[in-house]
């Protein structure tokens, strides 16, 4: 039995020897943990900001039923119940003592009265992150091409096409787009759904036949689309601009005059060291998108956290609101954190110890 | 008077001696663009303006001359970084201006050129390994356990660790540095080298080091230099033959002693009387041509001589047409037309 029980502590060891390798050497782990305790005293100053400030906007969530403003008397027993009668640091006391139990809390909305808010989350989230990633992904996979091949054609017709698509793609706001694609593809050519992402069943971690289905991709074609070009609009710029400064370097001139084809000085010397500010947006985009977008969501009807997180403000909804912020500020510390992680793998003279 | 090719020698060369590198009229024009919607070209910056001069094998030969005046354009010309407006380089036998893509790759074997900015000519993400042995590989010279044994050789002939090979440029001093660039250099054996300043990025101490690695490899690997410095006191110590360019174009070319003793044209005389002389009784007498005025804008020279904006001897030829380039005395060539 002992032995056993070493083979596993052995393979254990070796697992976790193998990742702080791949994290580049204990320093680097170190490093990590640090930036990751000092996200702590961050994310505990957001979160009593957002405690603070919306208890401090008029109204609470107990005023009206419907449209009926609630007797007084009964929003004092719902607040008694909800501990909302306390002083501002007595209740954020008790917040933190509960979501250090990893408890958030309960919804204090009209419909979801009491419903945990992790729940809602839980809920909520997969689907903001599915629309999320693959809005990333295609921001990234039309925006880095783009860029280099105006970069690369630098000044011709390709180069004033890439730009120009750019400058539509981040002018047209989702706003506008979205309605648009909505009318000629759902209304007029009827080849896509109109709307209500997710109404399906099985949208939250679908077995495969359900995530490779028409039904699925149907869905998610206009929202992602929406989302994902107004992103890699940026991205093409800044690959564009990126590129452009690296071909100017000296050490790509070394690289011409080692007798290298031109594919190999582009994309093996120019464009790894052309994508370090790219990957710098990263981080806040992942963040940004993850957590949902309130437009793209309202648009499409897709119940994400975005839409939530909106509606949580007007309906006074104190701890989804403190939750969802909370949610988005350690997605936003933790994508500043893996940005430096990569710097690290895209620039080798950039160490932390 | 017909070198191997069958094509006839430039005036003046020894024919005792083989020439590796021949370069006739060459000129470098870069456009001047203007308009908002539909760019035209309205100009042009001259930075080489018609060179005629050749190169022995195993010789080093010195270009010099001011700030902007065309020495680092006439090097990147030679080696078809820049392609030329007109003219033709002749390597080894070979013309390079016409050669395209694989051929002038393949060609690039055989010269090489070692960068004046040791900081930024070095990959920042690639190691010493890959900067160096890149080459071979692309050139399908060697891979594996060889490359690395031939890199490991490489860093040790130009004076630096073995083990430096899984180091990345930002770990090492300038010196260091320009190291790694004349090993990256000699990779592929190459016959002809162009030293583009490869000493002015580094500190005096360190550009002694550099300059004697740089004669003990073409003793041990009969290399040819085109060393191109406004060091005139390095490229008296360095050089065989010197040339001086003076706003894209070269107004004299000598042997180096006999340059610097017996300079001909009026901006050689400018240009050397403003080194020092290391005895002090000579140096009291020393007497500087200060030259009045900037050098006029290679996108408008003068009609005459390039230098007769500047030049204290000027006639009223000098600023109507251009002095030939002639040999005055054997294997001393100057364009003036006070030597005519």
């Amino acid at each position: 039995m002992s032995g056993f029980l070493e083979a596993v502590k052995g393979v254990a060891l070796r697992i976790a020897d193998a990742i702080v390798r791949a994290l580049g050497g204990t320093s680097m782990v170190k490093y990590i943990i640090r930036r990751v305790l000092a996200g702590i005293p961050v994310l505990l100053a957001i979160t009593f900001a957002a405690f603070a400030l919306i208890r401090a906007v008029p109204g609470g969530p107990f005023d009206f039923v419907g449209t009926k403003q609630r007797d007084e008397r009964a929003v004092a027993a719902l607040e008694q119940q909800f501990g909302l009668d306390k002083p501002l640091l007595i209740q954020f006391f008790n917040y933190v003592v509960n979501l250090l139990r990893g408890n958030f809390g309960p919804s204090l909305s009209r419909t979801n009265l009491g419903t945990p808010v992790s729940e809602i989350i839980a809920m909520k989230l997969p689907i903001s992150m599915q629309v999320g990633i693959m809005a990333v992904m295609l921001g990234f996979g039309l925006g880095i091409p783009l860029g280099v091949l105006a970069a690369v054609y630098h000044n011709s017709l390709i180069d004033y096409t890439a730009t120009f698509f750019a400058v539509l793609g981040r002018s047209i706001p989702s706003i506008v787009l979205g309605p648009v694609l909505i009318l000629i593809f759902a209304v007029k050519l009827q080849w896509l759904p109109v709307a209500f992402w997710g109404s399906e069943p099985g949208v939250w971690i679908p077995p495969l036949n359900v995530l490779f289905s028409w039904r699925y991709i149907s869905h998610a074609i206009m929202p992602v689309f929406t989302l994902g070009t107004g992103m890699s609009a940026g991205i093409a710029r800044l690959t564009r601009a990126s590129l452009l400064q690296v071909m100017r370097d000296d050490y790509i001139r070394t690289a011409r005059a080692k007798g290298l084809p031109e594919r190999t000085v582009i994309y093996l010397h120019a464009l790894k060291n052309a994508l370090i500010p790219v990957a710098t947006i990263v981080g806040p985009l992942l963040a940004a998108v993850l957590t949902g977008t309130f437009v793209i969501e309202l648009i499409f009807a897709i119940p994400g956290l975005g839409d939530t997180f909106v509606k949580s403000v007007s309906e006074r909804d104190y701890n989804l609101l403190v939750g969802v912020t909370i949610l988005y500020s350690a997605f936003l510390i933790l994508g500043n954190i893996l940005v430096d992680i990569m710097y690290t793998w895209l620039d080798p003279r950039i160490r932390y110890d | 008077m017909a070198d191997g090719n069958g094509r006839p020698a430039m005036a003046g060369q020894d024919m005792g001696r083989e020439v590796l590198l021949e370069v006739r009229g060459l000129k470098k024009y870069f456009p001047i663009n203007a308009g908002i919607l539909f760019q035209r070209e309205v100009g042009a910056i001259k930075a080489v303006d018609g060179l005629d001069f050749f190169i022995y094998k195993g010789e080093t030969l010195g270009l010099v001359g001011e700030s902007g005046c065309g020495k680092s354009t006439t090097g990147r010309t030679i080696l078809q970084l820049y392609r030329p407006t007109a003219g033709s380089v002749i390597f080894e036998g070979v013309e390079l201006t016409t050669l395209k893509g694989s051929e002038l790759r393949h060609m690039r074997r055989r010269m090489q050129m070692i960068f004046q900015d040791p900081y930024a000519s070095l990959n920042p993400r690639m190691t010493v390994g890959r900067i160096i042995g890149e080459p071979l590989e692309v050139h399908k010279v060697a891979r594996g356990k060889e490359l690395i044994k031939r890199v490991q050789e490489l860093l040790e002939l130009v004076g630096l660790n073995s083990y430096f090979i899984n180091r990345y440029p930002h770990e090492f001093s300038g010196g260091q540095r320009q190291r790694i660039g004349v090993a990256r250099a000699l990779a592929l054996n190459p016959s002809f080298i162009v030293a583009d300043e490869p000493i002015s990025a580094l500190d005096v101490s360190i550009q002694a080091q550099v300059v004697n690695l740089l004669q003990d490899l073409q003793k041990d690997l009969g290399l040819t230099y085109l060393f191109i410095a406004h060091d005139l006191s390095m490229v008296r110590h360095i050089c065989d033959r010197v040339a001086v360019m003076y706003l894209g174009k070269i107004v004299e070319l000598a042997e180096s002693e006999e340059l610097y003793t017996n300079p001909l044209q009026p901006y050689t005389q400018a240009l050397l009387s403003a080194v020092p002389v290391p005895d002090p009784v000579v140096e009291k007498k020393r007497q500087r041509i200060i030259l009045k005025g900037d050098v006029p804008s290679p996108a408008n020279p003068p009609k005459g001589c390039n230098f007769c904006t500047r030049c204290p001897v000027a006639m009223d030829i000098c600023f109507e047409t251009e002095p030939p380039f002639v040999e005055v005395s054997p294997g001393h060539w100057a364009a003036c037309h006070r030597l005519i």
